[in-house]
């Protein structure tokens, strides 16, 4: 007798049910359901703000060279279960070409912005030759918490390529999965709970789009909001998206990887120090 | 004027006038919009004064540009970006730029001069930071205009089309060149509106676009009010719009635009922290604030208006920032003693008032210094608050003028906690003499600018712009020009 998984949510590092205690079947092609799954509410994504908020202080305070490591564990723990998410993405519809070619992606994915974590700041900030006699240097900083709706035709790698970019970053995300592939987005909770990716920094809920991404682009302590184009709904999450002047940045449908990913959710701070001058002596030599 | 002396001096810091000539400027009575290299009379027929806000008289009467005007102006720059702009080298169009800041270096004095005339802005601040920094804009952006695939690694940089640009009444010139150069090195073209209360230097940059012949339609200035800026918002022939401004009008054009192609990049408002630590160059520090808050009479979205002195401290730096106040000059913008000059129109002079009030009816003690004002034009005394918390409104709200709000703390967890609970994130200013602490605050404040033991320092070359609701996207810099390119 097999043991079914229950699909949870995850919130501050912990796996609760929707405090809505709503839930929706995931059916396969024959039509026998496969998984019922969390209706996560709008109260789930305000409870997931305040985790994300909480935890944004410590997460874009590690080190970068931490970071990296983290997003490598990530990797790691996903090559390990590479079998279930096989499995899931198969009973979901994919082929098993498909499937394996999904999880290798999500996997290269992870190890690719694991590498970024302490080269981006590099490439991207600049010491400022004023005109003046001042050190003046710009540097990126994490906007802070990012409110993401999940790449909605795929049930992996979809979310893995938002989601990398931004805490490789020092961001923490509250992330809305596929709505009609969504089991694959637990699953890889339980590979962010096990990689030392502190509580709270990611954060996963299933449900509805409809329902979740007004509620993350309406919440006044979300900084900005990541999604691929939704269509219609692009331009209500836009207007909500003012009240905060949250960030509001929309992909095209079909997301690759790139340094752009990780710059979009960061902010350019300019920082100025006098310099001393007094005395005459120069150095030559 | 500094007749109640606080301090360890009992000197008269008298000076006699020394007004800046203004013989030398050249001014029309009116004038029309610039469309297309020709001043075009307004399809409204309306005009409207623009007056010197230290005496109130009528400088010149400006043309009111309606929603016609605008689609003229608009045809003009995609004209001008399709035909010419768009194919030209970026070393051609960098030399036009390069005219530019030539031209405007020639006649900066007379631009400086215009600049206080219309804004009320102390002539020390035109003709040393205004002008200067306008010119120096357009100087840098130049050289960018062929190196833009240095600016934007791995991509191929393109310009975005028709840029619309509205600009506020606190910089008029220096937000103009903000605008107009990082927009043309990238190779756009452009329809700017300056501030209904600030146009005229707007309009001389206008001549000097024209003198240096660039090609027709390549940059646009129509002026007007509110209405004028609606339509550029608005226009579905514009790709993007680049505004500086409050929190308030920048909502409303960001709430314009969802939904359709256009890009944006917001420059708004702030409450800037102040912190001054037990172990700052006190003497130095006090300069600072007084920079902070009372250059440019306050009108400054960057304004170190809130300040944070560390408790034990508190009673020596209030006193000598009392004493220091007694030391500015209040008063005529053209006179070269003159610290702080007119505030900007009689609207914002009630809305600063209003605060003062606000500020009183909550219970906070008020400060002024003693200096006596002009009867006529729309003047206002430095101001500080003090015995103010977070809960304040003054404490919370822009006010957009010379008034201060000072808090203490005993901690740094407690000072970075108070800073940052704000809405806005625009600047920030650090003083202590620890470089780790000064390393510790700038990484945890949340504001796009830090000036450590520094204030209101400003170059072509550093970018700026705020977090949270101070704005979106950063001006200045190779960071500046990414918001005129795709």
């Amino acid at each position: 007798m097999e043991i079914l998984k229950t699909y949870k949510i995850y919130i501050g590092g912990a796996f609760p049910r929707t405090e809505s205690g709503r839930y929706y079947p995931i059916v396969d092609a024959s039509g026998s359901t496969i998984a019922n799954v969390c209706l996560s509410s709008r109260k789930d994504v305000r409870n997931a703000v305040v985790a994300a908020r909480k935890a944004f202080g410590g997460w874009s305070e590690k080190t970068a060279f931490n970071r990296g490591q983290i997003l490598y564990r990530m990797a790691e723990m996903l090559e390990g279960r590479k079998l279930q998410f096989l499995e899931e993405l198969t009973k979901q519809g994919s082929s098993k070409e498909a499937a394996a070619q999904e999880v290798q992606e999500s996997i290269d994915c992870l190890v690719y912005y694991a590498g970024w974590a302490d080269k981006y700041q590099q490439i991207a900030s600049s010491i400022n030759p004023v005109s003046s006699s001042h050190f003046n240097f710009s540097a990126l900083e994490p906007m802070g918490v990012i409110g993401m709706i999940a790449a909605q035709e795929t049930s992996l790698i979809g979310l893995v390529k938002l989601l990398a970019p931004a805490i490789c970053g020092g961001n923490t995300v509250v992330l809305a999965a596929s709505e009609a592939l969504p089991l694959c987005a637990v699953t890889f909770a339980e590979v962010v709970h096990s990689s030392d990716v502190p509580g709270g920094v990611v954060n996963i809920l299933t449900g509805k789009v409809s329902e979740l991404a007004p509620a993350m682009a309406a919440h006044m302590d979300v900084n900005a909001l990541v999604s691929e184009s939704l269509g219609e709904l692009d331009k209500t999450l836009a207007l909500a998206c003012v009240d905060n002047l949250k960030r509001n940045i929309v992909y095209q449908q079909g997301t690759t990887q790139g340094l752009p990913y990780i710059t979009a959710l960061q902010e350019v701070k300019t920082t100025w120090h006098p310099i001393e001058q007094i005395g005459g002596a120069s150095s030559s030599y | 004027m500094a007749k109640k002396n606080t301090t360890n001096s009992q000197t008269e810091w008298n000076y006699a006038a020394s007004p800046e000539s203004t013989s030398h400027i050249r001014l029309e009575k009116k004038y029309q919009l610039f469309i297309n290299n020709e001043w075009v009379a307004p399809s409204s027929k309306k005009y409207f004064p623009t007056i010197n806000p230290a005496t109130e008289d009528v400088l010149a009467e400006i043309a009111w540009a309606n929603d016609a005007d605008v689609d003229l102006a608009v045809k003009a720059a995609r004209k001008a970006y399709t035909e010419v702009w768009s194919k030209m080298s970026g070393a051609e169009r960098g030399k036009y730029i390069y005219r530019i800041a030539r031209m405007m270096q020639e006649r900066a004095r007379e631009f400086a001069v215009i600049e206080s005339l219309d804004s009320g802005k102390p002539i020390r601040e035109s003709r040393d930071v205004d002008v200067p920094l306008a010119c120096n804009h357009f100087f840098y952006y130049a050289g960018w205009a062929d190196k833009l695939e240095y600016a934007m690694p791995h991509k191929k940089p393109e310009a975005l089309g028709v840029a619309g640009q509205i600009i506020p009444w606190n910089f008029p010139l220096l937000m103009a060149a903000w605008k107009i150069a990082p927009a043309l090195a990238a190779g756009n073209t452009v329809v700017l509106k300056p501030a209904e209360t600030t146009s005229l230097t707007a309009l001389k940059l206008a001549e000097i676009i024209k003198d240096a012949g660039l090609p027709p339609g390549v940059v646009n200035i129509v002026t007007g009010y509110g209405d004028t800026g609606a339509a550029i918002v608005n226009h579905p022939d514009v790709d993007k719009i680049a505004f500086t401004g409050s929190t308030t009008v920048g909502k409303i054009i960001q709430r314009a635009v969802a939904g359709t192609h256009k890009k944006t990049t917001l420059e708004l408002g702030g409450k800037s922290a102040n912190i001054i630590f037990d172990d700052a160059p006190i003497d130095q520090a006090v300069e600072g604030i007084i920079n902070g808050i009372f250059f440019n009479q306050g009108h400054v979205c960057c304004a170190g208006s809130r300040l944070f002195v560390q408790e034990n401290v508190a009673d020596l730096v209030i006193r000598k920032l009392k004493a220091r106040m007694e030391s500015l000059y209040v008063g005529d913008p053209l006179d070269k003693n003159t610290d702080i000059g007119a505030i900007n129109s009689k609207e914002q002079l009630d809305t600063i008032n209003k605060y003062i009030k606000i500020g009183k009816a909550e219970g906070a003690e008020i400060y002024q210094s003693d200096c006596s004002i002009p009867s006529k034009g729309f003047f206002c005394k430095p101001t500080l608050f003090t015995g103010v918390s977070q809960s304040h409104v003054i404490t919370q709200e822009e006010i957009f003028g010379p008034v201060l709000t000072i808090q203490t703390f005993r901690t740094i967890d407690e000072v970075i906690q108070k800073a940052n609970n704000t809405p806005y994130g625009l600047a920030a200013g650090v003083w202590t003499d620890k470089g780790s602490r000064i390393f510790n605050l700038t990484t945890k404040l949340r504001a796009g600018v830090v000036w450590a033991n520094t204030y209101n320092k400003f170059d072509p070359v550093s970018p700026f712009g705020g977090y949270k609701e101070s704005g979106i996207g950063r001006e200045g810099g190779v960071h500046g020009l990414s918001a005129y390119l795709k």
